[in-house]
């Protein structure tokens, strides 16, 4: 019973520190205005690092109540909510099979994350517009995705390193 | 599942990056190489065209979307842009200036794309069945 409070609270904290990280994205200036929707994906360090030290079922609780949470504080509607689910979601399974088939470290399954995210969000751009052209983003994305999933990997490999005790 | 050590994940990581990248680079290129001058820029709304403008023609237009959103279309110079929106997170006004053929500026919160066309021919047809 223990046990389970603690994992409950441990959990409470880390969407607290996935929230945070989202709003110092949203704070931070955009990194480019001719592609919109490259991000660092900060938040994906505490997913990452749930998904590892937890497991799935709890990565999509803590990924999917910051989502909500986020919609809700920062005003989104039901379009930037459809987007911002399809990328966890999304991210979240891809993850989640990367990680199973243990062909990547850490880090790996971070750039997959990343560029699936971007994947998510851009195939219901597609769906909802129904215009191929927004394809043309995802090459641009997939870049920065790159870049950005090997950038929280190391992050999120080392946290995993460091707080090897907190779980 | 396949059982690995760490250096060689490692380096899967670096092939992974690597390929795609070079996938993905490939492709800009290819897009570059290929990319036309436009000639039209066609208003998209909810992914239906309502109207299209020449891009010779230097045009100032409001576009009204649903829920009462108004996106402000601009053509000067041959290159279109989104002077004014009244979406909150405002990235179309952002954009940088669309000219080459293929080139859109999407305002997600109102579900208006702005697309650069070649010519007239490629207009859509309304599907009456």
């Amino acid at each position: 019973m223990r046990k389970k409070t603690r994992k409950v609270a441990l959990l409470g904290v880390l969407t607290s520190v996935a929230l945070v990280l989202s709003y110092l994205e949203v704070m931070l200036p955009p990194i480019s205005t001719a592609v919109p929707g490259i991000k660092m994906g900060l938040p994906n360090i505490i997913i990452i690092f749930v998904l590892y030290k937890f497991g799935l079922k709890e990565a999509v609780t803590v990924s999917l109540i910051r989502v909500f949470i986020v919609a809700l504080i920062f005003g989104g509607n039901i379009m930037t909510l459809a987007y911002s689910v399809a990328g966890a979601v999304l991210s979240l399974a891809l993850m989640t099979l990367f990680k199973k088939i243990n062909l990547f470290s850490i880090v790996g399954v971070s750039i997959i994350g990343g560029i699936s995210h971007n994947l998510g969000q851009i195939l219901v751009a597609i769906f909802l517009f129904d215009t191929i052209q927004i394809g043309y983003y995802m090459i641009v994305l997939s870049i920065t995705g790159t870049i950005a999933g090997v950038v929280i990997g190391i992050i999120s490999s080392i946290l995993v390193k460091k707080l090897e005790k907190l779980v | 599942m396949v059982n690995m050590n760490n250096k060689r994940k490692i380096k899967n990581d670096v092939i992974l990056a690597v390929i795609v990248i070079a996938i993905a680079a490939t492709g800009l290129l290819l897009l570059n190489v290929f990319k036309t001058e436009g000639a039209f820029a066609v208003v998209k709304l909810d992914g239906k065209e309502t109207e299209r403008y020449p891009l010779s023609v230097n045009t100032e237009v409001v576009i009204e979307t649903e829920n009462d959103g108004k996106n402000t279309l601009v053509i000067e110079d041959g290159k279109a842009f989104i002077k004014d929106a009244t979406c909150p997170d405002k990235i179309c006004e952002g954009h940088s200036k669309i000219s080459f053929k293929g080139e859109t500026i999407v305002c997600l919160p109102h579900k208006v794309v702005i697309e650069i066309v070649a010519d007239d021919s490629d207009k859509e047809l309304d599907v009456v069945v």
